[in-house]
């Protein structure tokens, strides 16, 4: 009964106290900061803060509904993170390849707007799908071909997306007669709404492609292949495996997965587009991927811890009167423990558990131009 | 002469890239201090890059540090102007508060870079998330603090101001402009230009120069002959952190007057860029930095005086937005096209463990 009880501990016990410790960590910045800034001492404001952070993401209904719909985007550009990890990739492009996905999502949509919507929102998703993998196929060609490495690269293309998405909804996208550039709505490329207000059906899929994301890796060769490359490229190539074709496939793949996120949060959330569209998901995702231990159970849970997070700051800010980006506070610190993780097992006297990023390779070996040589 | 320029600005694609080298020419007196400018936080990131990596340590947390000491310089000039008052300044704009605030925001470079040299020396955690947590914990950090201050609608310090140089060098035929601009700049411009020529004497013609390099070719090597691994990274780390910490105050105390939400925008990443692409040298990293620079000051002046004919109608018709992404644009090509050639330190990246004693 201990085996697998001791098991299970092993995997959670790191993840587990990290929260707590953050959790420990953000009280004390609110006290803190509101004692310097506001010049008083209120211990209690961090109960308030937390409070209302629980009851703003699961204190309701429809608070739980919009903590699912917030954490869809997450859990699928916590796959895209995940699976460029497991190939020994660092995907910090998640949010161009989200904003990309999220554009081409609207150019279609809008177009199909009065199509019936059972071409309307296939199509809709798959362009979003296409202009995620096309814009992860850029840095994993560039690796591939130059050894340039990938985390310059995808911030990079971050500010490039931010740049082309500006530069459309002012311009060919803006819906005519509207006084700040906006697109039109999607109409009948919505995404179908199937749980109460806006729980749209993005919430079944999402899930799949984790159930998906798991498969490929570990049920088939090429997750195998792409594994084996992360783990240890040298071994892959004398397997006669090729790890160039295999950064270009992966950082596609994890493009596609983040341009999916883009074109649920563009077609079942906000339906059309504003200069100013984007969140940060893409850079949660890094958070998601790396607490939830790159497996698809573990993301899938962290994703959904994120999204209560992002649902309930905003509670928070409003009934307490708490900056509502202590969530990026919290993401910071849980994943400063995480990495700690040595110092953390000492501490709590943890022999089995395992951070989750032990079988990845290095990415700090591949930087610079020895990435080109694989 | 005039109608030889025509002729050749006439010529169908090919003139246009005479009349896009003439638009050159004629506007680099204008360009050339928005390039400085925009050139001065990548190059400090590029410096800081240079001292870690040459020791082995990959610094990807260089934005996040960056973006603390913006954030400390212009939070503690608001926190101190009450209690110091502005006070006279003497020359470049210098008061009391600011040089405060200055040694406040160096310091907490100092602070975030030991985090992270604690995490990837002795904790030897992978170097590049450790960077990457530094960033997003530096971006909740100072945005949370940032929305908190701002609802006591706070007034800041102030900033450094440019030398006046004196007058009538522009002048000077030929180089007068260039001399013009390098002294008609603030305090951090400055200290940038002799950290440059400093480091890149320092690098490879001191004692320190030589043990950064060893160690971080081949730490083992190194440690045979007594060098202290694990210290040396731990300086270079810090010190690298307080070089960065300068480009985030330029931000912050120089450039404007006031820190706004992520207000390093990737400099600190291009800076990386900039570093391989000067291949690991201050000299070259500052160079490189200018390059990415001037698509910025380019991209400006094209807005501002858009050139004249066929040229000025085609940039005319590109939407503005091209021309914010072009730094980024330029920064992914010349990476790309120069990375190959470029080769790091040998012991980049990689955690030392010393060998245990027996």
């Amino acid at each position: 009964m201990t085996r697998p009880l001791g098991r299970i501990w092993g995997l959670l016990a790191l993840p587990v106290i990290s929260i707590i410790l953050s959790v420990v960590v953000g009280s004390l910045v609110i006290i803190v900061s509101q004692w310097l800034v506001g010049g008083s001492l209120e211990p209690g404001l961090a109960i308030d803060a937390y409070g209302a952070l629980i009851s703003g993401s699961l204190g309701s209904f429809n608070a739980i509904v919009n903590t699912l719909v917030a954490a869809t985007p997450l859990l699928l550009g916590g796959l895209s993170v995940g699976l460029a990890f497991k190939a020994g990739l660092f995907n910090i492009g998640a949010q161009g390849q989200f904003l990309i996905g999220a554009l081409c999502s609207v150019i279609v949509g809008v177009w199909l707007r009065e199509s019936p919507p059972i071409f309307a929102i296939p199509l809709s998703i798959a362009a979003g799908m296409l202009g995620g993998a096309a814009w992860g196929f850029i840095p994993g060609i560039l690796k591939a071909t130059s050894g340039a490495h990938e985390v310059v690269t995808t911030i990079m293309l971050n500010f490039v997306a931010i740049a082309i998405l500006a530069a459309m909804v002012a311009g060919p996208l803006d819906a005519p007669g509207s006084p700040s550039p906006i697109t039109l709505d999607v109409g009948n490329s919505a995404l179908p709404v199937i749980i109460g207000r806006n729980g749209h059906i993005g919430l079944i899929i999402a899930p799949i492609m984790a159930a998906l994301y798991g498969f490929l890796l570990y049920r088939t060769t090429l997750g195998f292949e792409i594994r084996t490359a992360g783990a240890n490229p040298d071994a892959a190539r004398y397997a006669g495996m090729s790890p160039k074709f295999l950064i270009v496939l992966t950082m596609s793949l994890a493009g596609m997965l983040a341009g999916m996120a883009g074109a649920f949060e563009l077609l079942g959330v906000t339906k059309n587009m504003t200069a100013s569209f984007g969140t940060t998901v893409g850079f949660d995702a890094i958070a998601v991927a790396l607490l939830g231990r790159t497996s698809p159970i573990g993301i899938i849970l962290a994703a959904l811890l994120f999204g209560a997070l992002r649902t309930g700051a905003a509670a928070m800010q409003i009934q307490a009167g708490v900056p509502r980006e202590l969530v990026d506070v919290l993401q910071a610190t849980i994943l400063f423990f995480l990495v700690a993780s040595p110092v953390v097992q000492r501490i709590f006297r943890l022999k089995g558990a395992r951070s989750g990023l032990e079988d990845t390779t290095s990415f700090a070996k591949s930087y610079g131009g020895e990435g080109g040589t694989i | 002469m005039d109608g030889l320029i025509d002729l050749v600005y006439s010529i169908p694609l090919i003139g246009l890239v005479f009349q896009f080298l003439g638009y050159l020419l004629a506007t680099l007196p204008d360009i050339a201090p928005i390039t400085l400018r925009a050139a001065v936080p990548i190059a400090f990131a590029a410096l800081c890059g240079v001292i870690c990596e040459r020791s082995g340590v990959v610094n990807i947390g260089i934005e996040g540090t960056m973006l603390t000491a913006a954030f400390v310089g212009w939070a503690a000039g608001v926190f101190l102007l009450p209690v110091m008052g502005a006070g006279d300044p003497i020359v470049f704009g210098i008061t009391p508060v600011l040089l405060v605030a200055l040694a406040l925001a160096i310091l907490s470079g100092l602070l975030v870079a030991s985090v992270h040299a604690w995490l990837s020396i002795s904790v030897r955690a992978d170097q590049i998330i450790t960077g990457t947590i530094i960033n997003i914990a530096a971006f909740g950090v100072t945005g949370y603090l940032n929305t908190l201050m701002a609802k006591t609608s706070p007034t800041g310090a102030g900033s450094f101001k440019p030398l006046a140089p004196p007058t009538g060098l522009e002048d000077i035929p030929i180089l007068g402009w260039l001399v013009a601009t390098l002294l008609a700049q603030g305090p951090l411009t400055i200290t940038l230009l002799i950290l440059v020529v400093v480091l890149q004497i320092f690098l490879f013609r001191s004692r320190w120069g030589l043990r950064t390099r060893s160690v971080g070719e081949h730490p083992r090597a190194a440690e045979t002959v007594g060098i202290d691994v694990i210290r040396l990274r731990y300086r270079n780390v810090i010190i690298g952190g307080g070089v960065a910490a300068l480009g985030g105050a330029f931000l912050s105390m120089e450039a404007t007057a006031s820190f706004q939400q992520n207000m390093t925008a990737g400099r600190g990443f291009i800076g990386l860029a900039a570093m391989i692409v000067g291949r690991w040298s201050p000299l070259g990293a500052f160079g490189a930095a200018l390059l990415f620079a001037s698509a910025q000051g380019l991209g400006q002046s094209i807005k501002i005086v858009p050139p004249a004919g066929e040229l000025g109608v085609i940039l005319g018709s590109l939407p503005g937005q091209f021309f914010d992404a072009l730094p980024y644009l330029v920064t992914i090509i010349v990476l790309a096209g120069l990375v190959g050639r470029s080769i790091p330190p040998a012991a980049d990246g990689v955690p030392y463990e010393r060998e245990a004693a027996t």
